[in-house]
């Protein structure tokens, strides 16, 4: 119990607490952008003319073959404008948005060619097709593995510990830089990892349960 | 007076001069990936196949296995192995926390897709070899396996595509790898545009091809009805646990 104490003073729990904030601030932001990209290349590498379809392919390949740290220390070191917070979740949404880009063209391409033939024939135009048929399928059908991405965006934060932005894994390596004993050291990591953990774990069990639902509902 | 921009032509001279330290980062890259991925398919397998055995207890110990590397950064694992283990008295190599850090964080991803893989194969087919007196180990050797293997392949592939990308938190630790060896050139010598950019592209020709093999095998399965529907299980089951 002393230990605890010693080492969650009011002053270190405000500050990991602080940190914490901006690790779900930094994941949200990151994942709606990279909804919204993520859409747009998806929508472009399907559906767009032919070079359009190569530079949204090119795009999508080049993040997804190479890894998130690099971007994180190219973008933080070269981006001549933003603060650090800016850019680290700049370096983020890039990579996260060719992910996401992905899960959505499958989702996409999961639906039946018929069924744009079927509208066609109604008299839907190619937009109000993807607006009132394609679109609303895709979504449920995606979630899960949204949701399994959100995670790992969540978990891919903690990279941008490297250039020092205080996020949740930054404050705790700040606080632990402050002290010395095994015992002290090892209870800063179980705190880092039970704040992780309890995010990604209601977030797993939530996509599960869907999962389980949509099942039923087939 | 030079030209200073950040890709200027003597900035690619200087790095391609500097070419060995890149391989050498290459070189430790490959080497942390392969003995990774060996480790992640060796753990992957194990808990894989506790996760679908009869035993409870086998199945609560891959089960905790896989949450807690699933559900906390590989960053905080890396690192608790680096520092924590170090105050703690075991001071571990590097290159050996490279392979542990990034094999037992990919391995809770392989064990799950073992599980999906072994879980899309009919129940009926065990009882069926059961019932012609086949023992457990023979009946997933002979019946199960075969036919799980072809199934995995694609998100197996998958999965060895992010390790070769996260083996890149080695260099946090200045483990002497790719990215390492390129970020420390970079601040060294302020080239950080070409030295970034050859980064990317030894990561890129380490990974697409994989990950492009994996896309078209997956297609060419998803032709064949029978496997499509087993994939479809797969890509549930990864979600569902």
């Amino acid at each position: 119990m002393s230990l605890i104490l010693h080492v969650f003073t009011p002053e270190n729990l405000k500050f990991l607490l602080k940190g914490f904030g901006l690790t779900l601030l930094l994941s949200i932001s990151i994942i709606i952008v990279s909804i919204i990209i993520g859409a747009i290349l998806a929508f472009l590498r399907n559906y767009g003319a032919k070079t359009v379809k190569k530079i949204a392919g090119a795009y999508i390949e080049i993040f997804r073959n190479t890894p998130l740290l690099l971007w994180v220390l190219a973008v933080c070191f070269m981006l001549p404008f933003g603060n650090v917070v800016f850019r680290g979740g700049l370096a983020l949404t890039l990579y996260t948005s060719s992910v996401l880009a992905e899960i959505i063209r499958g989702g996409l391409n999961s639906i039946d060619f018929g069924q744009f033939e079927a509208a066609a024939s109604q008299g839907f135009t190619f937009i109000q097709t993807l607006r009132y048929i394609v679109l609303p399928q895709t979504f449920t059908r995606i979630i899960p593995s949204l949701l399994s991405q959100v995670i790992t965006t969540i978990k891919d934060t903690a990279f941008l510990q490297v250039v020092a932005i205080p996020e949740f894994t930054r404050s705790g390596f700040v606080v632990m830089g402050r002290y010395t004993k095994t015992s002290e050291v090892f209870l800063i990591f179980t705190f880092i990892a039970i704040g992780y953990f309890l995010i990604c774990f209601a977030l797993s069990s939530f996509v599960r349960n869907y999962q389980k639902k949509i099942n039923y509902s087939i | 007076m030079r030209n200073s921009g950040p890709f200027a032509l003597w900035r690619w001279e200087r790095l391609f001069g500097e070419w060995q330290a890149f391989g050498e980062g290459f070189l430790r890259t490959v080497e942390v990936a392969i003995l990774a991925l060996a480790l992640a398919l060796i753990l992957g397998i194990i808990f894989g196949l506790f996760a679908t055995s009869q035993f409870k207890i086998l199945k609560a110990i891959s089960r905790i296995y896989v949450e807690f590397f699933q559900n906390t950064p590989l960053v905080i694992q890396v690192f608790f192995m680096y520092n924590g283990l170090a105050i703690a008295g075991l001071r571990l190599s590097v290159f050996l926390i490279g392979i542990l850090g990034v094999g037992i964080y990919h391995g809770a991803y392989v064990s799950e897709v073992i599980r999906a893989g072994i879980g899309s194969i009919p129940f009926g087919q065990t009882e069926a070899a059961k019932a012609q007196g086949f023992s457990y180990t023979q009946t997933m050797r002979y019946v199960i396996l075969p036919q799980t293997i072809k199934i995995v392949l694609p998100p197996l592939t998958n999965q060895a595509v992010n390790l070769i990308k996260n083996t890149s938190v080695l260099a946090m630790i200045s483990g002497f790898d790719l990215m390492y060896m390129a970020d420390s050139w970079a601040s060294y010598s302020l080239d950080y545009g070409p030295s970034y950019i050859v980064a990317g592209a030894l990561y890129f020709i380490l990974c697409f091809p994989l990950a492009t093999w994996a896309r078209n095998y997956e297609e060419k399965l998803k032709s064949n009805e029978l496997y499509r529907n087993q994939i479809e299980t797969v890509e549930e089951a990864l979600i569902e646990q």
